[in-house]
């Protein structure tokens, strides 16, 4: 966030670990946001779809956590935080595929290893930080506007 | 094809959203149990045939700007599914015909695949 934009928007979602009943609620407010603000609807799309998938990944395996919505002038960033339990192995959570959901998420129609990978898709810049037994962060970041343009 | 025509052809019970079937134009559609591939791969406005009944399956279309749900083989979602269609406005239909033949009715009366959006935009993987 730029400090000289003006019209910067914050906005922190709560979610909860296996929040089953609520998930997708976050996602459609973020799409609600940015219809709101209006962004080109690409975009809004991509930053719905990486919004959703975090909150399942934030819903399926964390203890907890929140979204994290920031907007100016050249870009919107989703920033999914959790309090644990992180990921050890960050290139194999990246792997198509690979999942460590159990039956019932898969049942739901998720689960199969798409999550991150879905989100990088949708992203311009994407970065997972994650230490075990503290927690995960991850950013991804749509340019509304080249940078520096 | 309007969204009337296609609960038609495919013999389909109309569970939410009837208000919108005669307003609805759909020319693509995709069958998927996988709501990850969803919302890696449908274009906004493409009709999702699924044997999934989950609230994710409609979370999933609405996230995706998708134009309706058809659960195939006799699926048949809860109340609270139907309930959440409503209020975020997304048509669902319900038809006994399994994937495979309601992917082909469909296919046969013209209805198009998202592979071909994905190819002309460079997208598919």
């Amino acid at each position: 966030m730029t400090a000289r934009d003006e019209h910067a928007l914050e906005m922190d979602f709560a979610v909860g670990r296996h929040d089953f009943a609520a998930a997708g609620e976050v996602a459609s407010r973020v799409k609600q946001v940015l219809r709101q603000l209006g962004i080109a609807s690409d975009l809004v799309r991509r930053a719905a779809v990486a919004t959703y998938e975090a909150e399942m990944n934030l819903v399926i395996h964390s203890n907890g956590g929140k979204v994290v919505l920031r907007v100016d002038s050249e870009r919107i960033v989703v920033e999914a935080c959790d309090l644990g339990p992180g990921i050890p192995d960050i290139e194999l959570a990246m792997r198509e595929g690979y999942s460590t959901a159990s039956d019932e998420v898969r049942e739901m129609g998720f689960g199969a290893g798409m999550g991150l990978p879905n989100m990088r898709r949708c992203s311009d810049s994407f970065k997972i930080d994650s230490s075990v037994g503290r927690g995960t962060t991850v950013t991804t970041v749509i340019y509304i506007a080249e940078p520096g343009s | 094809m309007r969204l009337e025509e296609i609960a038609r052809l495919i013999d389909a019970d109309v569970i939410a959203g009837r208000d919108k079937l005669c307003a609805l134009d759909v020319d693509t559609a995709c069958g998927a149990d996988l709501m990850s591939d969803v919302l890696a791969f449908c274009h906004e406005r493409t009709l999702l045939l699924t044997g999934l009944t989950s609230p994710q399956v409609v979370r999933s279309a609405e996230v995706a700007g998708l134009s309706g749900i058809v659960f195939v083989r006799g699926k048949k979602p809860g109340d609270d599914v139907i309930e959440l269609a409503n209020a975020l406005g997304i048509p669902l239909l319900a038809t006994d015909y399994p994937m495979f033949e309601t992917c082909g009715m469909l296919y046969g009366a013209g209805i198009g695949g998202t592979y071909r959006l994905s190819r002309a935009e460079g997208t598919s993987s």
